[in-house]
């Protein structure tokens, strides 16, 4: 569906050259939501204004369905945007316009006649739950609903692609969760490929099913969300798998557990769909003869699967407690003894 | 009553010099808004990290707005005689100041399209490519829907500086409420002829400011 290769973006400043995108290669299915995560700076951005042509490569292709998107005339380029949509972290809706008016923005562009339009944009409202709003002005919005326009607005000529890019960033947890419900559905009811990008891995992990992470320009890791997850490779990863599973207070209480009890173990278990269901924990007391005290345990849905983590406190003698760790690998659980440095 | 106030004036001979400043007002007006979107939208689009970024063209523009916005007016009258001969082969009446009221307001009103298109959200522009707009759905859907209410707020205080210039521009001979005032009023030391003038342009300024106060605040939804 899309697919970049060795995709390199230059930017030429007063200070020397930028490498903003470097030698990128990758490749997304139709109808899968793939998320790009990433600090800023990373080059998410500019890798994502390559799908549509708003940054060209220095060097590499782009190919969205079929189209050569880095190397089309500008007239091509204008008429395979229509079905390459974007949204937008601050909307960036058209204020002079009402709801109605910026849905039917793009319709006046691909130039569909006032009254298909009038009918589309009536569709549109009522699939992103804005009724009743189609006379407000943006200013008029909430930050949630200024959001709903803007994927309204992406929506109308039928993109084959949408491109997210932070599209939840400026908004407050609660409706964030609403706009991400409201493009998995969208995803799944009108088989829409999404590219989203982001910093959050909280949003990777609940719409996404693949996720590429970027840093300094290149993909660093790629991979399905589940198995990032559950092992995260590069240290980068592991940092935004973290952001998910182990709130700070955690990783204070583990630090200070362990400074306390020198000769003590804090293990972290992780647990990934079938093995979530096992009754680790009753046997792990029942057969050694050790304290067990949990510190801290969660459960993540992503889209495809549940992941788990729960940390344990575990006292007794160190041979007891050896043994214990030893039968927990061996219950297909993920187990790391964390260590003080 | 209004015959003692004003025991001097010719009215008839005021409500024709009225109607030559609101003439001379109006068409300059026109021609001044459309100019100056014109050159706004050029030094705009021109910019560095515009659409149409032109150091050279941005350059030789800005220049020459710059000159012509700080000739004082009086002084671009007198250098533009020889251009006005030329254009209209007259330097009387009041179409004769129209060259000059144009080329004074049109680079002022410029620097004021230009202010107002920066205020627009470079993310805007950005959509709207994503949507595959063109050029011109950008200019007019985006740049200028977007910037109207200060557009408009612009070309009113335009107007109102217009409405001086063509006082200025009737000391000239190019007739109106300006020439008036100086040659039946000052010149003959007939006060009330001046004070009535005055009172009349200060009518036509505070007209031009309601109306446009009234369409920027209509059209502002922000």
């Amino acid at each position: 569906m899309i697919s970049i290769s060795n995709a390199k973006k230059i930017f030429k400043t007063r200070h020397g050259e930028i490498t903003a995108v470097d030698d990128v290669s990758l490749s997304i299915h139709e109808g899968e939501i793939f998320g790009i995560i990433g600090y800023s700076g990373a080059g998410k951005s500019t890798l994502i204004r390559m799908l549509n042509g708003l940054e060209l490569p220095t060097s590499g292709t782009v190919d969205v369905n079929g189209k050569v998107i880095s190397g089309i005339n500008s007239r091509d380029l204008r008429k395979a945007r229509q079905k390459i949509s974007m949204i937008f972290q601050h909307f960036n809706l058209l204020w002079s316009r009402t709801v109605r008016e910026n849905i039917a923005f793009p319709l006046e562009i691909a130039g569909i006649s006032k009254s298909e339009r009038t009918k589309k944009v009536e569709e549109l409202i009522e699939l992103v739950g804005l009724d009743g709003r189609g006379d407000a002005y943006p200013s008029q919005l909430s930050g949630g609903q200024k959001q709903r326009v803007g994927i309204a607005r992406a929506l109308a000529n039928d993109p084959e692609v949408l491109l997210c890019d932070e599209a939840t960033s400026a908004l407050d947890p609660q409706t964030t969760d609403s706009i991400l419900e409201l493009l998995v559905d969208i995803n799944k009811r009108l088989g829409l490929t999404i590219v989203l990008i982001t910093h959050e891995m909280h949003v990777i992990r609940k719409i996404c099913h693949r996720v590429a992470v970027m840093e300094a320009g290149q993909v660093v890791e790629l991979g399905d969300v589940l198995d990032i997850f559950k092992q995260p490779k590069e240290s980068i990863t592991k940092r935004f798998v973290q952001q998910v599973t182990e709130p700070e207070e955690t990783k204070d209480t583990i630090e200070h557990l362990l400074n306390e009890y020198k000769d003590d173990l804090v293990v972290k278990l992780t647990f990934v769909g079938e093995s979530a269901e096992q009754p680790v924990i009753t046997n792990l007391i029942r057969s050694f003869d050790i304290q067990v005290n949990i510190l801290q345990g969660k459960v993540s849905q992503t889209q495809n699967g549940a992941y788990g983590t729960l940390f344990l406190h575990l006292r007794g003698n160190s041979d007891e407690a050896k043994k214990a760790v030893n039968y927990l690998e061996q219950a297909s659980v993920g187990v790391e003894v964390i260590t003080n440095d | 009553m209004i015959e003692q106030i004003f025991p001097n004036v010719n009215w008839e001979t005021m409500w024709e010099a009225t109607y030559e400043t609101i003439y001379m007002t109006t068409l300059s007006v026109a021609i001044t808004a459309v100019l100056g979107i014109l050159l706004g939208l050029l030094l705009f689009l021109t910019s560095r990290g515009n659409i149409w970024e032109n150091k050279a063209v941005y350059v030789i523009t800005s220049v020459l707005v710059n000159i012509f916005r700080s000739i004082p007016f009086i002084i671009l009258i007198v250098l533009l005689i020889p251009f006005t001969r030329f254009l209209l082969d007259t330097i009387r009446g009041a179409n004769a100041a129209l060259p000059a009221l144009i080329i004074g307001a049109a680079p002022f009103y410029a620097r004021m399209v230009e202010i107002a298109l920066r205020e627009i959200d470079k993310g805007v522009i950005e959509a709207a490519r994503s949507m595959g707009a063109s050029m011109s759905t950008i200019i007019f859907k985006v740049l200028l829907a977007e910037s109207k209410p200060a557009l408009v707020s612009g070309i009113t205080v335009t107007a109102i500086a217009l409405v001086g210039y063509t006082a200025m521009a009737g000391v000239i001979g190019a007739g109106g409420l300006g020439n008036l005032a100086f040659l039946d009023g000052f010149q003959r030391s007939r006060d009330d002829v001046t004070l009535a003038a005055t009172i009349i342009i200060l009518l036509i300024v505070f007209v031009i400011q309601f109306i446009g106060d009234f369409f920027t605040n209509r059209l502002d939804k922000r």
